[in-house]
C-alpha cells in the first residue's frame, strides 16, 4: 500500500500536503509527530473515513495492490473490508462480546452458526483475548476492561480478514499493563498484515515499529528504518522533536 | 476587550458608583468598600429571590391545577364512570366511548407518524450533507411545528374530510393528528440519533458495513430508547389535541363504539368542551366534566411521567 | 512498491468479484438513501398542502369581499342577512390575548430559565425541569376548562365584573401555556454558554448576578429572542383556551376585562354550524390563511434570528 503525493484538504486548510509514503506487508509503520501534524487525517485517508467529513476533500492517489482507492470506480464497502481499523478509544458496540466480533461476518452476509463460532474464537485468540472472555461471550461488551474492550476491537477487525491494519493511537486510552498487552499483539500480528499505528508516545513508536515517519504541519518530514530515526535522524527537525525539543 | 473588562468589574450593575472619577475607580477595584460589596451582595441575593419566585409560581399553578382537578373529579371516577357509555342525555353514566375514542386517535397517529417521523430523522441525521437542501427541510419541519392546531384542524377537514372522502372518521382524525405529532416524532429520533456516539459509526463502517448496515445493525438499536421515548412524548400530545380533531373525527355523541376506522368517534378532550360548554346541563354535569379532565390529564400526564423518568434513566446510563 | 505477495489469477478473480459485488451494493445504498431523501420531504410537502388547501377553500371568499375589507372590516356577522365578513375585531383580539400573555409569560419563562440555568442546584433542577414538561404537556382543553370553572368565578367576583370569562382571563391561561416553551428554549441557550465566558467574568471579580446579566445573557441573547417569539406563536395559535375563555364577544376590546374572540375561536366555534362551501365557511378558511400567516412570520422571524446571530460558543469556534 502506498500514497503518492497526497493532499487533504478541510474545506480550505490543507492538513496533508504532499504526502507520498510506501506501506510494506509484514511490518510495522508509526507515523509520529506533534497533535494537528496530519497523521491521524493520515491514516484514515487509507480507508476514506474521511469520506464521512462534510467539505473535505483528497487529492492524489493512495494506491492499494496498485488500484487506487480514491478512484471513483471503487466500491468503499468492499476496501474498508480490506482494510481493518482500531480506533483511539475502543468503540465496542452496545452488543454482547460474541456479537461485536460476528460483526463484520453478518454484514458480509454470513450467518451460518458454526462458522461464525468457530471465526470469533479463532479471532479472539488472534487478539489474545479468549482465555479472558471464552465464558462470558454474551455478556455485554461494556461490561469488559478498556484493555479488553480494545483488544475486542482488534479481534473484531481481525474477524473480517482485512490485509491492513490501521491503529489510531491504540493505547492512549489506556493504562501501562493495558498498553504492554497491545503492543506485544501488534508484535505477533505483523507477521500476517501490513500494520500502520499512529502513536503521539515515542517510546511506544520505538518499541513496535519497523519503519517510523514523522510528520510536521502536514508534511512527511522524514520517513526511515525506526532505528535510523530515532538514533540517526538526518534532520534537525526530526532531531529536535524526537529528543523532545519541541512539540 | 479592555473596555469591557473594566465594564465587568464595575460593582453593583445597576448603581451610580459608576459615576465616580476614574481614578477612585481604580482604587475601588483594588480595594473595594465594605458597603459596595454589601450592596452587590444584597442587590444579588434579591434577583436570585426573584428567579426563585419565578420558578416556584410556575411549580404553583400546574400544583394548583392539579389540585382542582383532583379534588372535584376524583369523586366522579369510579368503576361505571370509566367502562360505561354516557346515558340521559350525556348527564350520567360514563366515557368509555371517549377513551376508546382517545386511544384510536392517539395510536393512530403515532402508527402515521412514527414510521415517517424516524425515516426522516435518519435522512437528516445520518445521510444529509449541510446545504440548502437541508436547511429547506429544517425550515419546513420548525414551521410545521409552529402550525396552529386550528388550522392543521381546517386542512384536516379540506384534505382527509372532504377530499380524500374519508368523512368524519377515526382515519381522518389519525392523520390531521399524525400530521401535526410529525415534528415531535423528527426532534426527539434527531436527538435520539444524535446521542449515539459517531465511533460506533466508524467501527462499523471500518469493518466493511454499507451505511444502511451501520444505520439497521448499530444505530438505530442504540438510539432505540430514546426514540420509543419520543414515541410516548407524541401519543401524550395526540391524546390531548381537541382542535384538531374537532372538524375530522369527533362527535358529539355517538351510541355505539367504533368498528372500523372509517367510523366517527368520541374523545376525551373533545368531550370535556361539548360537556362544558354546549351539554345539556352544564351546571348539573360539573363533576362529570371534572372527572373526564381528570382521566384526560392523568393518561397524557402519565405518559409524559413515563417518558421523562425513562429519558432520564436513559442519560445517566449514557454518562 | 507492491505490499501483498501474489498478485496470481486467483487474485484477479477476487478483485473481479469485489467490484461486481461493490456495484450492485452502491446501487442499493443509493436506492436506500433516495428513499429517505423521499420521506424526508414529508414534512414540508404537508406543509405544502396546508397552505395549498387553506388557500384553495379560503380564497373563493374574496369574489365577495375585498381582502381590505375583509382584514380591516369592523364587523363580524356571517350569518345576517346580508352577512358581513370583517375581522379586524378578531385580528384585534388575537393580538390583545398575545400581547398580555406575553407580558406575563416572558419575565416569568425567562427568569424561571435564569434560575434553573443559573441558581439552582442540580437536585433542583432535575426536579424543576420536568415540572415545566409536564406543564407543557398539560392538554389545552383541561386548561381551558380550568380557566372556565375556576379562574372566571374568581375574577367576577374579586374584580366585580359581568363576566369573568375575558381577555385577561384567556391571557392568563395563555401566558401558562407558553411559559413552558419560552422556559425550556431560553434554558437551552443559557446553560450553553461556554463556561469559559462565565469564569473568566468570575474571575474578573464579577458577582455571580453582575456575569448573568453582563456576559451570560447577552451571550444567549439570540436563544432567548428565539425563545420568546415561540412562545407568542404558541399563544397566537392556541385554540382551545381562548374558545372557552375569552368571551367570544366580536368587540374590538378597550379593556383587559372585556370578552374577547380572536380568529381560532371564531374558527372552531363556528365551522360546524358554517354551511359546508358556503361563505361562511370560505370566510373561516380565510381567517385561518390570516392566522396561518401570523404564525407564519413569527416563525420565520424565529428561525432567522436563531441562525443569524448564532450563539457565541464552543460550537461557532
Amino acid at each position: 500500500m502506498k500514497t503518492t503525493d497526497l493532499d487533504f484538504y478541510y474545506g480550505d486548510f490543507p492538513a496533508l500536503e504532499g504526502v507520498s509514503l510506501d506501506f510494506y506487508i509484514n511490518r510495522v509503520t508509526a507515523l509520529i509527530g506533534p497533535s494537528g501534524c496530519g497523521k491521524s487525517t493520515l491514516l484514515r485517508c487509507l480507508n476514506r473515513m474521511n469520506d464521512l467529513i462534510p467539505y473535505s476533500r483528497a487529492e492524489g492517489k493512495v494506491l492499494l495492490d496498485g488500484q487506487d482507492i480514491y478512484d471513483p470506480n471503487v466500491d468503499v464497502v468492499g476496501l474498508r473490508r480490506r482494510i481493518g481499523m482500531v480506533f483511539q478509544k475502543p468503540n465496542p458496540f452496545p452488543k454482547t462480546v460474541f456479537e461485536n466480533v460476528a460483526f463484520g461476518l453478518r454484514v458480509n452476509g454470513i450467518s451460518k452458526k458454526t462458522y461464525l463460532a468457530n471465526r470469533v474464537e479463532e479471532s479472539l485468540n488472534l487478539a489474545a483475548l479468549w482465555d479472558e472472555v471464552s465464558d462470558r461471550l454474551d455478556d455485554s461488551a461494556l461490561g469488559l476492561s478498556g484493555g479488553q474492550q480494545q483488544r475486542l476491537c482488534i479481534a473484531r477487525a481481525l474477524a473480517v480478514e482485512p490485509e491492513v491494519l490501521l491503529m489510531d493511537e491504540p493505547c492512549s486510552a489506556l493504562d501501562p499493563i493495558a498498553t504492554q498487552k497491545i503492543e506485544e499483539l501488534i508484535h505477533q500480528l505483523k507477521s500476517s498484515y501490513t500494520i500502520i499505528i499512529v502513536t503521539h508516545n515515542m517510546q511506544q513508536a520505538a518499541r513496535v515499529s519497523d519503519i517510523t515517519g514523522f510528520f510536521y504541519l502536514g508534511k512527511l518530514i522524514e520517513v526511515d528504518d525506526t532505528d535510523t530515526i530515532f538514533t540517526r535522524p538526518k534532520l534537525q527537525q526530526t532531531e529536535d522533536y524526537i529528543t523532545g525539543r519541541f512539540g | 476587550m479592555n473596555e469591557s473588562e473594566t465594564t465587568l468589574m464595575e460593582p453593583g450593575a445597576m448603581s451610580s458608583s459608576a459615576l465616580k472619577g476614574a481614578e477612585k475607580e481604580q482604587n475601588d477595584m483594588i480595594k473595594p468598600s465594605h458597603a459596595r460589596e454589601r450592596r452587590r451582595r444584597v442587590f444579588q441575593r434579591s434577583a436570585f429571590g426573584l428567579f426563585r419566585i419565578a420558578a416556584a409560581v410556575n411549580g404553583t399553578a400546574l400544583a394548583i391545577i392539579i389540585y382542582f382537578l383532583v379534588a372535584r373529579g376524583w369523586r366522579a371516577i369510579n368503576w361505571t364512570f370509566l367502562t360505561q357509555p354516557p346515558i340521559d342525555s350525556m348527564t350520567k353514566g360514563g366515557i368509555l366511548p371517549c377513551i376508546i375514542g382517545t386511544l384510536c386517535l392517539s395510536m393512530g397517529a403515532i402508527l402515521v407518524a412514527l414510521p415517517i417521523g424516524v425515516a426522516s430523522a435518519i435522512y437528516l441525521n445520518e445521510y444529509a450533507r449541510p446545504g440548502r437542501v437541508l436547511r429547506v427541510i429544517r425550515l419546513g419541519i420548525n414551521n410545521l411545528a409552529g402550525v396552529p392546531s386550528i388550522v392543521f384542524g381546517l386542512f384536516g377537514l379540506a384534505l382527509f374530510v372532504v377530499l380524500l372522502g374519508f368523512g368524519v372518521s377515526i382515519l381522518s382524525g389519525a392523520l390531521t393528528l399524525g400530521a401535526m405529532t410529525l415534528p415531535v416524532i423528527i426532534g426527539a429520533s434527531e436527538e435520539a440519533l444524535r446521542a449515539v456516539p459517531d465511533t460506533y459509526r466508524e467501527a462499523s463502517l471500518g469493518l466493511g458495513a454499507t451505511k444502511w448496515q451501520t444505520i439497521y445493525r448499530v444505530v438505530l438499536p442504540a438510539a432505540l430508547p430514546g426514540i420509543l421515548t419520543g414515541a410516548i412524548l407524541g401519543i401524550g400530545r395526540a391524546a390531548g389535541e381537541t382542535a384538531p380533531i374537532m372538524f375530522t373525527a369527533a362527535v358529539f355523541y355517538s351510541p355505539s363504539l367504533p368498528s372500523s376506522i372509517f367510523d366517527e368517534i368520541m374523545a376525551l378532550p373533545y368531550h370535556i368542551y361539548v360537556l362544558a360548554t354546549a351539554g345539556t346541563e352544564i351546571e348539573a354535569t360539573r363533576h362529570l366534566q371534572y372527572g373526564t379532565a381528570l382521566v384526560l390529564i392523568v393518561l397524557v400526564l402519565g405518559l409524559n411521567l413515563v417518558a421523562i423518568v425513562y429519558r432520564a434513566r436513559l442519560r445517566r446510563r449514557l454518562g | 512498491m507492491m505490499s501483498f505477495a501474489g498478485t496470481g489469477q486467483n487474485q484477479i478473480k477476487e478483485m473481479d468479484e469485489f467490484a461486481r459485488k461493490g456495484r450492485g451494493r452502491q446501487r442499493r445504498e443509493r436506492a436506500i438513501r433516495i428513499f429517505f431523501f423521499c420521506i424526508a420531504l414529508a414534512s414540508i410537502t404537508t406543509l405544502g398542502l396546508i397552505v395549498v388547501f387553506l388557500f384553495m377553500e379560503g380564497l373563493p371568499i374574496f369574489a365577495k369581499v375585498s381582502v381590505n375589507d375583509f382584514i380591516f372590516g369592523r364587523y363580524w356577522y356571517p350569518t345576517d342577512e346580508p352577512p358581513d365578513f370583517g375581522i379586524f375585531a378578531l385580528i384585534m383580539a388575537s393580538l390583545a390575548v398575545t400581547t398580555v400573555a406575553s407580558v406575563i409569560s416572558i419575565p416569568l419563562g425567562v427568569l424561571t430559565a435564569l434560575y434553573l440555568a443559573e441558581v439552582a442546584s442540580a437536585r433542583i433542577r432535575e426536579l424543576v425541569k420536568p415540572i415545566v414538561e409536564l406543564l407543557a404537556a398539560l392538554p389545552s382543553v383541561v386548561i381551558g376548562f380550568f380557566g372556565m370553572v375556576v379562574v372566571a368565578p374568581f375574577l367576577q367576583e374579586v374584580f366585580d365584573l359581568p363576566t369573568g370569562l375575558n381577555l385577561f382571563n384567556a391571557s392568563l391561561m395563555l401566558a401558562f401555556m407558553s411559559i413552558p416553551t419560552i422556559c425550556s428554549i431560553s434554558e437551552d441557550a443559557i446553560f450553553s454558554v461556554p463556561t469559559e465566558l462565565k469564569e473568566a467574568s468570575l474571575a474578573l471579580g464579577a458577582t455571580h448576578l453582575e456575569t448573568i446579566v453582563r456576559v451570560i445573557v447577552p451571550a444567549s441573547i439570540s436563544g432567548i429572542a428565539t425563545a420568546i417569539i415561540l412562545g407568542m406563536s404558541r399563544a397566537i395559535g392556541e385554540t382551545m383556551v381562548v374558545l372557552m375563555v375569552a368571551g367570544g364577544a366580536t368587540l374590538i376590546p378597550s379593556s383587559l376585562f372585556d370578552p374577547v374572540r380572536p380568529m381560532p375561536a371564531s374558527i372552531a366555534a363556528e365551522m360546524a354550524e358554517a354551511p359546508f362551501r358556503g361563505d361562511h365557511y370560505y370566510a373561516l378558511f380565510a381567517t385561518g390563511i390570516v392566522l396561518f400567516i401570523f404564525t407564519l412570520l413569527f416563525n420565520v422571524v424565529a428561525d432567522h434570528i436563531a441562525h443569524k446571530y448564532r450563539q457565541v460558543g464552543a460550537a461557532t469556534l
